[in-house]
């Protein structure tokens, strides 16, 4: 009897989880159909499904009206450079506050999460205007910044999980043995908490990836990301569902694919600490 | 060399006073236990002179040389912590070599030396293999192993026997006493368990509430405890305590008489009392019996089935190992004193 109920949840569970997944996974599947589809089918009521024609005409033209790798280029160095560089700030913050906290540690790392709640939209004017008034619009030094300051908050909570969960005695050991405090760092901390760096690094290259509010409002051609390519396809011409298509595939599709080989660290990486 | 002395050291955290007034002398090559309760502040003080806590006030002198604000390496003492603490993602090797590449010691002379130190410990199979690998005797070696590789002034050991079950604590014990022999560095050795306090120190310095309470040989402390405290912590079972009438015959506020240091009878003795519990530990029994006072009183005698709960016998303190204390719980005298 209660063999066959455990079985009857087990189905619910799983059921439920493709259902969750697919709903999820749509949006990404039909974007890529689109891709293949001509401008006339991608528009056409009802839709179809699958695509009649099978084209790769989309893929053609976008690569001829706009340099895809200058900006896939772009995306790579900002969500690269904004990850490496908030790495070197991280570390050492986090560091600081899981082993030698002092009395306001909880109140910065309450404060760094707080600016995560606030509307990025409500900063742009005085960016915008500092960015203007030192040269750096439609820069890469100057995205690279903003986004590694975007992220940071992000980037410390996560190192600093990882840090609290390393036995201190190990540290002090380090140190017994005259290990210096970068020493302690390179040779005792990180390859402890390599899961957790590899992590947070990840989720940062993916979120500065995908990032898009800065990177449409502070670059124009020069510094421009992947994403602002993807919305060059929604001009004041009309829009080309089936080249918006096939630009969005052609965006997502590297990190897509880093998603997807390092699934397993990611989900270990977001889930870490929760159960013990 | 590796003497260790400290003056006056304080250690507080925030407004909570751990280590209120700490004064120690320890010789070159001697092997120095810290004993007491636990949270009496005897890892605090060995983690002070480590150098991984800033001491609130006072000085750490080693060798002559003042080190209270150096770092922990600076002080050239190695630590044998409760946890091991080895370096998980290491190999053994590792783990042991790690002093001397962080020294930036030859690639050439740290083989070398960690082939010795392995060959000594008997490592030497297990030099490939991580620390979750090896059983806890073993990770207790490779601990050892990495804290002797650097040829240290001094050793600092936390607890390092209290995660290994009984049997292997034992072997441990004299391996350690053994190490201490072999190597003649000053050790200190930090544990709540007086039989390995004992049978492994020169002296003791046994610590309750943050103070050093005496510091003195294992027998010493066994024979002339300073006060109650340390009269009752040294010594299993430990030491009866009788106050009130029986304690002013003596003229002292309380009495201690040690389990071993009384007399039974079943026809005459000085005071009377009533078997509760018997524990026949095959080679002795030990009685515990209510007087007629109310007091408790423990007896430890060689095997006797006689001795059985409810019976009532008579019994008599061993009047030249009566220990006197006074109302300020400190030892006052030794023996009988007035005689009754």
């Amino acid at each position: 009897m209660k063999h066959r109920r455990d079985v009857m949840v087990k189905a619910a569970t799983t059921g439920l989880g493709w259902l969750v997944a697919l709903l999820l996974f749509f949006p990404i599947l039909w974007t890529v159909l689109t891709s293949f589809k001509t401008e006339v089918e991608a528009i056409a009521f009802p839709p179809a499904f699958w695509p009649e024609g099978w084209t790769l005409e989309n893929y053609f033209q976008v690569q001829e009206r706009s340099e895809y790798f200058s900006h896939f280029l772009n995306s790579v160095i900002i969500s690269l450079g904004s990850t490496i560089l908030g790495m070197i700030v991280a570390i050492p913050a986090a560091w600081s506050m899981a082993f030698q906290p002092g009395r306001g540690t909880r109140h910065v790392l309450m404060w760094m999460l707080s600016t995560k709640m606030m509307p990025a939209v409500g900063a742009l004017v005085p960016i915008f205007l500092i960015f203007k008034s030192v040269g750096l619009l439609d820069n890469l030094v100057g995205i690279t910044l903003i986004l590694l300051i975007g992220n940071l908050p992000i980037m410390v909570w996560m190192l600093y999980t990882y840090f609290r969960e390393i036995p201190s005695d190990i540290l002090e050991a380090a140190r017994m043995d005259g290990a210096t405090t970068l020493k302690e760092l390179v040779y005792v901390l990180l390859p402890m908490s390599l899961p957790g760096v590899a992590s947070t690094m990840l989720l940062n290259i993916i979120l500065a990836w995908n990032e898009s509010f800065w990177t449409l409002s502070l670059t124009a051609v020069k510094a421009a990301p992947l994403t602002a390519f993807i919305a060059s396809y929604s001009s004041p011409q009309g829009l080309f569902w089936a080249k918006l298509s096939a630009a969005s595939t052609l965006a997502i599709l590297p990190i897509l694919v880093v998603g997807w080989i390092s699934q397993k660290q990611l989900v270990r990486g977001l889930t870490f600490g929760a159960v013990k | 060399m590796g003497s260790i002395k400290l003056e006056s050291l304080k250690k507080a955290f925030g407004s909570q006073i751990v280590i209120p007034d700490a004064n120690l002398e320890i010789g070159d090559g001697e092997f120095v236990v810290f004993v007491g309760p636990s949270g009496c502040g005897k890892s605090t003080l060995l983690r002070l002179i480590a150098g991984l806590e800033e001491p609130s006030g006072g000085r750490i002198v080693i060798d002559g040389q003042d080190v209270t604000n150096t770092s922990p390496a600076q002080r050239k003492l190695s630590m044998v912590f409760q946890s091991y603490a080895l370096y998980p993602h290491m190999t053994v090797y590792q783990n042991i070599a790690f002093p001397l590449k962080m020294a930036g010691e030859k690639a050439e002379i740290i083989r070398t030396r960690v082939q010795e130190v392995a060959t000594s410990l008997d490592l030497l199979p297990y030099l490939e293999r991580r620390p979750r690998a090896l059983s806890g005797g073993q990770r207790q070696r490779v601990a050892i192993g990495r804290a002797i590789i650097r040829q240290p002034t001094g050793f600092l050991f936390d607890e390092p026997l209290s995660n290994l079950d009984a049997a292997l604590r034992v072997s441990m014990r004299m391996e350690i006493s053994d190490l201490h022999k072999r190597l003649g560095s000053t050790m200190i050795y930090v544990t709540h368990d007086q039989v390995e306090a004992m049978t492994m120190a020169d002296r003791i310095a046994v610590m309750n509430a943050g103070r050093i309470e005496q510091f003195a040989t294992p027998l010493e402390l066994y024979r002339r405890p300073a006060n109650l405290f340390v009269a009752g912590f040294i010594g299993s079972p430990k030491m009866n305590f009788i106050e009130g009438q029986k304690a002013d015959l003596y003229g002292a506020h309380t009495i201690g008489i040690r389990p071993e240091a009384v007399e039974w009878s079943t026809t005459s003795g000085k005071w009377q009392g009533r078997i509760d519990r018997t524990e026949h530990l095959g080679a002795e029994t030990v009685a515990y019996l209510t007087l007629d006072k109310g007091e408790t009183l423990t007896l430890r005698t060689s095997l006797n089935e006689e001795l059985v709960a409810g019976r009532t016998i008579h019994v008599s303190p061993q009047e030249n190992s009566i220990y006197r204390f006074d109302a300020n719980k400190a030892a006052i005298g030794f023996g009988s004193g007035q005689n009754v």
